[in-house]
């Protein structure tokens, strides 16, 4: 199988960056001093900061239109469920215009890969079945499939990486064969960067008739997505890392998948008819959202599509682009850092893990901290993975539409200056 | 600010980090443990080697930062000629140092009061604690005549 890794070139007239000073006007906490100092906010893979006009909607919501969603007959009640579900088509379109029944409105990415697992897992993974994964998941997409696994019998195969961080395909078609039932894997890795070949991967999977589910958590908000044209079954994302709040979550599956699959949650919300022995469940999505949701987050959810729409993820990819070949180039000049991950800035997202070879990652942030600049430390809940990499855990910056070539150079400049601290002090 | 940076990473940790104690391991080992720190990854195996009563060394080897790998290297200074219940006593107190909280200024900890600019920083607590925790788990495991697992700082509420 030919698999091609790589984006399409970036035409030089397209080369361009983002106008960073107009964007960062809109996110206030940009304007934060943290120990003295600008912030300099690279922990985009973690959560990415809100604009005026997500934190603004949630404000609205509750000071114009507070109420209960889809069973309120008053103005309140139709407003809200109309923003909210305002949102839901927002997110359809986001993602390549599926229908709007097809968007499932989770807490975040994780709890979408978890209903996925326990609802259509349960029901169709069997003794026997496999379940293939890749070694550079996140526990998100590790843990519900590793469980799922042991509950049913059914065996958990890995695709393997290799030493440049890409998914290893030499024996793809071993992997991927006809006892397996779903591939789960990720769109973007969260630690190397990767942009995983997710199409070819998915195309392999549904030869052999397996189901294929993308951990679309680090894609969803750095890249066009289309669902449609990767073919995905599932796809799973969260708001927070898309400039959206916190708490809000999607889980996309194509319409029949959903149809099949049963509710994990029971209670208000989700049922067409219920008698004192019996309930009849609402039709997808509303059979898997019991209770009420999270109204506020999910209405200002809206605005935060509508920033990156106006935008254009085109357009954020290539900004993208730009600030990674430059921070990779930048950071492959200090000796004494070791980078993990694709060294060609078109394979690979704004997320650069990397360590020092004397410095450990937790000191590197705090020291880097004192100077404003948030990074992050760990495993950055993939632990099987960094192990494999070789050590216990990686710094990590990651970039968004926000950060500019100036703040790549302040990191470089505190990294320098944290060799004197802890090395040469 | 260099010198809330200061504050934590003090000379004396820095020292210690640098050039740490128990480096030498410890081949037959009457107490063995390993320690993780589940949030950063960061592993920890301690082994003492006792003469009868009395903690003859500790060795420590640690794959961790600057303030877990002066943490462990004072425990392995400040454990040396001591007592098991000395040792408690000492752990105790750096617990109580560590959380912010009083405890018996009769108790010497040595070089281990120069940690106390990391309880500002509750996840660096835990960097601190791992050596602590991952010895006592053994020694307590060790008198109740349990079977140890690796000990871990999110293990029960006495490291939270």
């Amino acid at each position: 199988m030919k698999v091609i890794y790589r984006d399409k070139a970036p035409l030089e007239s397209e080369k361009a960056l983002l106008s960073t000073g107009d964007i960062r006007k809109d996110f206030p906490i940009l304007a934060r001093k943290i120990n003295g100092h600008d912030l300099v906010y690279l922990d985009n893979a973690a959560t990415t900061q809100k604009p005026q006009c997500v934190i603004d909607a949630i404000t609205s919501y509750y000071t114009g239109f507070n109420a209960n969603v889809h069973r309120g007959l008053h103005t309140l009640a139709e407003e809200a469920t109309s923003a909210m579900e305002s949102t839901r088509q927002k997110a359809a379109a986001f993602i390549g215009g599926v229908k709007t029944d097809e968007i499932v409105f989770t807490r975040n990415a994780t709890e979408s890969i978890n209903l996925a697992a326990s609802s259509w897992g349960r029901k169709n993974i069997k003794s026997g079945d496999r379940i293939v994964i890749t070694q550079m998941e996140h526990h998100a997409n590790l843990i519900p499939w590793i469980m799922l696994a042991k509950e049913t019998g059914a065996e958990l195969a890995y695709i393997p990486i290799n030493k440049e961080g890409y998914l290893d395909l030499s024996d793809i078609n071993k992997i991927i064969n006809s006892q397996t039932k779903i591939v789960a894997l990720t769109h973007m890795s969260n630690v190397l960067g990767t942009i995983n070949p997710v199409e070819e991967i998915t195309c392999l999977a549904h030869r052999n008739n397996a189901l294929v589910l993308i951990d679309g958590a680090q894609s969803v908000p750095h890249l066009p997505v289309d669902v449609k044209t990767l073919n995905a079954d599932f796809y799973a994302f969260s708001a927070h890392k898309m400039l959206g709040p916190t708490g809000v979550g999607v889980l996309y599956a194509r319409e029949e998948i959903l149809n099949e699959m049963k509710p994990i949650n029971f209670g208000g919300e989700m049922i067409s008819e219920v008698r004192f022995d019996f309930a009849d469940w609402a039709e997808p999505p509303m059979k898997f959202e019991a209770g009420t949701p999270n109204i506020a987050d999910l209405v200002a959810f809206a605005p935060a599509l509508d920033y990156l729409n106006k935008i254009g993820m085109d357009k954020i990819r290539q900004h993208e682009i730009e600030i990674t070949s430059y921070a990779l180039e930048e950071l492959k000049k200090l000796d004494f850092i070791r980078i993990f991950g694709p060294g060609n800035p078109l394979d690979r997202g704004g997320v650069i893990s990397f360590v020092d070879d004397k410095i450990h990652p937790h000191d590197l942030a705090q020291f880097l901290d004192s100077w404003g600049i948030a990074i992050r430390a760990g495993h950055h809940c993939a632990q099987p993975l960094v192990r494999l990499l070789g050590v216990s855990s990686t710094a990590r910056a990651s970039f968004y539409i926000y950060n500019t070539k100036s703040e790549v150079d302040k990191l470089v400049e505190a990294l320098k200056e944290a060799r004197r601290y802890f090395v040469n002090g | 600010m260099a010198e809330k940076l200061d504050d934590m990473y003090r000379d004396i940790i820095m020292e210690h980090y640098r050039f740490p104690h128990g480096q030498e391991k410890i081949l037959n080992p009457d107490i063995r443990n390993d320690g993780r720190n589940p949030v950063c990854g960061d592993e920890i195996e301690i082994r003492v080697k006792m003469n009868k009563d009395i903690i003859e060394t500790v060795s420590v080897d640690c794959a961790g930062c600057a303030i877990s790998t002066a943490s462990g290297s004072m425990l392995a200074e400040i454990c040396k000629g001591k007592t098991i219940a000395e040792v408690k006593e000492i752990a105790r107190a750096v617990r109580a140092l560590l959380k912010g909280e009083e405890y018996d200024s009769n108790i010497d900890i040595g070089d281990i009061e120069a940690l106390q600019g990391v309880t500002k920083y509750p996840v660096r607590v835990k960097c601190a604690l791992l050596s602590w925790t991952t010895l006592i788990d053994a020694i307590d495991a060790g008198e109740a005549g349990r079977q140890l697992t690796v000990s871990t700082t999110e293990d029960g509420d006495e490291t939270d």
